[in-house]
Order: structure tokens, then sequence, then C-alpha cells
């Protein structure tokens, strides 16, 4: 079994904080952790659909060591959480930060309130969170952080450049934590989906672009296992943003994509 | 639930796997259910689970085989919702032995569209209860329901097969192997005639009962898929005819006995993604009857005899004895008697070499399933069925389906 592994290229992965714990992304991972009766802090805004989760994860095989459901766009919750995650699990080998909004884009163009959400709760909130786990992991000596980007951050274009300009800056300020923390073998990983099939995408007509969340979340799992600091999941997507980031702007601006 | 469709219908859908239009709502709105996949309690003493209404037969096992529980009742294939698993009363190869799913559902959540969120079990609004087990979707959404598994040894099964030569031999062997066997199935060779008909390769087994193979797991996920339609004319009679030779022959011995994981055993078809693709892009009729054990011989002689002489050939044919303990649902296809089970390419002559399959069905007194149907008239339906008035007075008056509107004519 992995989790027995001593494998030395292979991460210790049995105290979890998984922080957007009703995700599709989240409980993808989350099953594959209770499958190897991984110890689980969940944090959630929805109450109701925080517990049905944590119930299903206990029938999968997890021990739920505690759940917390708190708004995570109000960042003055964070530290709290954090501090009654360290408790329930003592030490923590990972924190999973795997929550967001699409938002609307042409909304965003005209209403600097909707923009001003999307880059809230895709990028300041969960700068809050690893400046807290960044310390708290720093104080640990181990552990890893887990966040998840897009490939939409990897290019601006017309049809999703707020929600791109946040997840941009969730790569930035990942790269720049785990160049602070790699002296300290401290992992960072940046996962960056396309398009997963989620609630949050549930909106969007299927294509055959679209991945299954436990496609991604095993994916995830390996590369948390293996230390791996930036996954294109499929890994289709690293070719294709390759050539779009690659393309000269008198093309792109062309292109309606 | 949506407070609103096109034709002030709905339907929740599942994984979509029965064969017809029992899963459609054509002008109407489909809610499809495979969202609701989480577990809700288990209870590792007495084997109940509760889990939500989207949640396949396959993940059930994925998650409990190694835990040493399986499901009391496993169809052909287990990508079946267990709010599919009720809404059809599915049945599989241990019928004769446990009877059909329904039998194994403690209670459900059921959801009304007038709001309505009724506890449904034996006692709890039972006829609500017994009027959604086999219901096909008509009755209400099923948000959640609570299931007894069974526990088992390990993940494998002890099995025999027997090539057997004709449809009398097909009965004494069944008669024989159900005290002794759980599970009993026999493929059918639609390409024999004359004494030969009806013959086959009969499959029996039971669970293993080795201690030794429990940390075993079994060989998992399917490794092949059919990456597109073949072309239709690929499976036509003769090929179809060929295959059937060649699996009958492929057998060599008249016995062998093995140990086999579960998965092969229960359902060789979902180790090969989209085999309904072989068919090609027309697709394909399942036709599955039950007809009275006393009728059994005669109207089997009278259906295979029927087929050979259409000139159509069916490719996965399967016959079976069910058992006597009755379904509780108020509509179940699954009861005492004996089923075949058919297939035909989507052309006009399988349309009418089914409607005289299904004369010979009524004038045994039998009937068909409308999971697996997508043309069976109504006047037929509601002779199969006549209980289907009862039904149809416990409908929830905004769920409708495509089968339901064609086979009772009730309008949208």
């Amino acid at each position: 079994m992995t989790r027995n592994c001593t494998n030395m290229m292979t991460r210790k992965l049995h105290n979890v904080v998984v922080i957007g714990a009703t995700s599709g992304i989240a409980q993808a991972i989350s099953r594959l952790l209770a499958e190897r009766h991984c110890r689980l802090f969940l944090v959630a805004r929805d109450a109701d659909k925080l517990a049905s989760v944590a119930a299903d994860l206990k029938v999968r095989g997890a021990e739920v060591a505690g759940t917390c459901h708190v708004d995570l766009a109000d960042t003055s919750t964070h530290e709290e959480m954090l501090a009654t995650a360290w408790q329930q699990l003592g030490t923590v080998d990972s924190a999973i930060i795997a929550y967001g909004i699409l938002g609307d884009q042409k909304e965003a163009e005209h209403n600097w309130a909707e923009a001003a959400a999307i880059l809230h709760v895709n990028f300041t909130s969960v700068a809050s969170l690893v400046t807290h786990l960044a310390n708290d992991f720093e104080k640990q000596g181990f552990g890893q952080i887990v966040g998840i980007g897009s490939v939409a951050g990897d290019r601006g274009r017309r049809t999703n450049y707020i929600y791109g300009a946040a997840k941009a800056g969730v790569e930035t300020l990942l790269e720049g934590v785990r160049h602070r923390l790699a002296p300290k073998g401290i992992a960072v990983l940046l996962v960056k989906p396309g398009f997963v099939d989620t609630p949050m995408t549930a909106h969007l007509p299927r294509s055959p672009l679209f991945a299954s969340p436990a496609y991604v979340a095993g994916k995830i799992v390996s590369a948390m296992e293996s230390g791996t600091s930036t996954i294109y999941v499929p890994f289709f997507w690293r070719p294709i943003m390759w050539i779009i980031r690659s393309l000269p702007e008198r093309i792109f601006n062309r292109l309606s994509i | 639930m949506p407070a609103e469709s096109p034709n002030g219908t709905i339907l929740s859908q599942g994984l979509a796997r029965s064969y017809g239009d029992a899963c459609l709502n054509d002008g109407g709105t489909l809610v499809v259910t495979t969202g609701l996949d989480r577990f809700i309690a288990f209870d590792e003493a007495t084997g109940i689970l509760r889990c939500e209404a989207g949640v396949s037969l396959a993940e059930i096992l994925r998650v409990f085989v190694l835990r040493g529980w399986f499901l009391p009742v496993l169809p052909g294939t287990s990508f079946v919702t267990i709010g599919g698993a009720i809404a059809n009363d599915i049945h599989g190869k241990n019928h004769h032995a446990v009877g059909s799913f329904g039998n194994f559902v403690r209670s459900f959540l059921l959801r009304r569209s007038d709001g309505q969120v009724l506890q449904c079990s034996p006692d709890s609004n039972p006829e609500l209860f017994r009027a959604t087990i086999g219901g096909l979707g008509l009755t209400g959404m099923i948000e959640w329901a609570e299931i007894a598994l069974r526990p088992i040894t390990n993940a494998w099964i002890d099995v025999e097969t027997i090539r057997y030569d004709s449809l009398e031999d097909f009965f004494s062997l069944s008669a024989e192997s159900e005290p002794l066997f759980e599970y009993l199935v026999a493929w059918v060779d639609t390409s024999a005639t004359g004494k030969s008909m009806g013959r086959g390769i009969l499959m029996r087994g039971n669970h293993s009962r080795d201690p030794g193979l429990r940390s075993q797991s079994p060989p998992s996920g399917s490794a092949l898929d059919m990456p597109f339609d073949l072309p239709s004319f690929i499976l036509n009679p003769f090929t179809i005819r060929l295959l059937n030779f060649a699996y009958y022959h492929k057998q060599l011995q008249r016995f062998q006995g093995a140990v086999v994981p579960y998965r092969p055993f229960f359902s060789p078809l979902d180790g090969i993604g989209h085999w309904n693709r072989m068919y090609g892009k027309r697709g394909f009729l399942q036709w599955q009857c039950l007809v009275p054990v006393s009728e059994g011989r005669q109207a089997f002689a009278e259906i295979l005899a029927a087929v050979v002489r259409s000139g159509l050939a069916s490719f996965v044919s399967v016959m079976k004895t069910m058992g006597a303990i009755p379904s509780l649902g108020l509509i179940s296809f699954p009861g005492p008697g004996v089923t075949l089970a058919l297939d035909f390419p989507n052309v006009p002559a399988s349309f009418s070499l089914l409607d005289r399959l299904d004369e010979l069905v009524l004038k045994s007194g039998g009937r068909i399933y409308p999971a697996k149907d997508a043309r069976m008239s109504a006047a037929h339906f509601q002779h199969f069925y006549p209980q289907w008035r009862a039904l149809e007075q416990l409908r929830d008056p905004m769920f409708s389906s495509s089968l339901w509107r064609r086979v009772t004519g009730v309008s949208a």
C-alpha cells in the first residue's frame, strides 16, 4: 500500500487540511485520501454540504479529525481556522486550497464589484491563507502547500482575463513561497487544470476537453506524493498553453479564444 | 428540482443505461443525478448502507468489496445508479435465489414536485414505497436510499461453465443447479437450429469462501475501449451467427471450473468501454421477456425459431430461470418464470420481428422488460402490466418519460 511506502521520493501524506472541501476537485482528492485512511480536517462555507461531504469521506475510510465552516472570503477567519486544524490534527503533512469562483467576465468588465469579488476570492483570500500556511509550515519544519491555478492564468484572454489574472497571481505567489521554503524542505504544488466537470463549470457546454474530477484528483495526489512543483491536468494543456503563450500579439489578438 | 420545463415534465436520469426510452424525456427536462454521489452512512456490523441516489453500483463495489461486502443483486452492468436500480427493480444472476433489487431496499427519500419530501419504507408511505420500486422513476425524485449489502469472504467467484446441447438441456441443467448455485445464467447460441436450438453455455457460480483469497484484490479497471462507432455493416446477421457459432465452440470441454474475479463474471461487457459502438452508429434494440415456467419450453422454442426464420441474429443472448420470491414493486418486471434477453441491429426488419416476439410472449402469459424496451406497443404494455393505472394514480404529476407517454398514451 502506498501509505506505508518508505521510498524517499514519496512524501508522507496522512494528516491533510482540505480548504474548500465541498468543491468538486477537493471532494475527489479527499475521496482518494479517504481510501488511504488519511486524517482530514475539512473547511468549507456551507455547513450542511460540509457535513454531507464529511459523512461521505468517513464511509470511504477517512478519519475526519474536524470540520470548520467559515466564509473563506473573510480573511479574518483564516488564522483561527488554521490554528484549529493544527490543534485537531497535531501535525499537518499537506494543506490543499481548492476553492474558487469562475465569476462572470462580461459582468466584471462593467461592474467593478464583480471583478473585485473574482479577484478577492480567487487571489486575495488565497494569498492570506498561503501567508499563514507558509509561516505555520516553516515553524513545523515540514509540510506542503497545494494551490489550484488555471490554464487561464497563462495568458490573458478576452473571455476570462479577470479570473485569469487572479489565477496568474496565485501562480506567482506560490512560486515565490516555494522559492522561500525550498531550503526548509517544504513543498509547494501548483495545479493548473483545464476544464473540469464540476459544479463551477456546470453552466458551460461540455466538450471532449473536459476532464473528470476523479482523473484530475488522481494526478494531483500523485504530484503531492512526488513533491512536484507544477502540474497541468490533463497534461495536454502544457503544450497547448505553450503554443497560446507563444503566439505573436498580431495573430493572438485576432483569435476569439 | 427544476421549477419549470418546456413541456411541463421532468424525469431523473442516472447513468442512462436503460436501453430504450425509460430514461428519456423528449421535450421535457432531465435531471441528471450522477452528482448525487455521496455515501451517507455505513454500518459495519449489519452491512446497511445509506447513500445518495446517483451513487453507482460500480462505485459501491469499488469501495466495499475489499472490506468484505457485496451488492445483494448485481445486473449485467455495474454502471447503474442506486436510483436507477430501484426505479427498474433490477435483477441479476441470483434472482432464483434472492429475488430482485427492491427486496433489499429498506427505505428511501422521495422528493415530489409539490415540495413534499417523504421517507418511504414498507412501514412508512408503503404505497409510494411499492410504486417507486420498479416505478420507472415516475413517482418523484429519489434523493437517497438505504440498502442491505451482503457479506463475502473475498472478491472471487467459484464458477463452472457447462456447454449444453439443447433447450431441453438448459431447463434440466438449470433445475439441477438452482439449489446449489447462487448465480446462474446461460448464453444462448442463436445461430443453432433444429434439435440444437437453444444450445449454449451455462455459467453457475458461488462466492468463493476461501479466506486465503481475502487479501487478493481482483484486477481493476477496464483496459479496452471502443474509441469510435464501427461501421454498421460489420455486425450483420452473417457475422453475428459466425460469432455465435465460434463462441459456442470456443469451450472445448463440456465442463470447466475456475475461480474468477467478480467483475468479468458479473459484467463482462463493462470491461470494454463503449462496447455499444460495435453495433455502429445506428445502434441496436434490446428485448427481454419473462414467461411462466410452464410455458417456457414452448415459448422459447417458438421465439428462437422465429428469430432463425427472420434471418436476423442476436449477438449477446441470455437465458435464465427466475425464482419465486415476489418483487415488492407495483409494476416490477422480475417474477417467477424464465427470461430471455436478445439484441438486434436497429433496422426495420428487427422491429417487425420483435412485434412477432411480443405476440408470442403475450400468448404465453409473459411480459416484456420496459427498461430494455424502445418499441413495444401501448396495447401490449397495458396487457403485460394491468397495474399501470395504479402507478399512474401515484405518479408525480410533473414526472413523465418518453416511455410512459408512449405506452400509456398519457400526455405530458
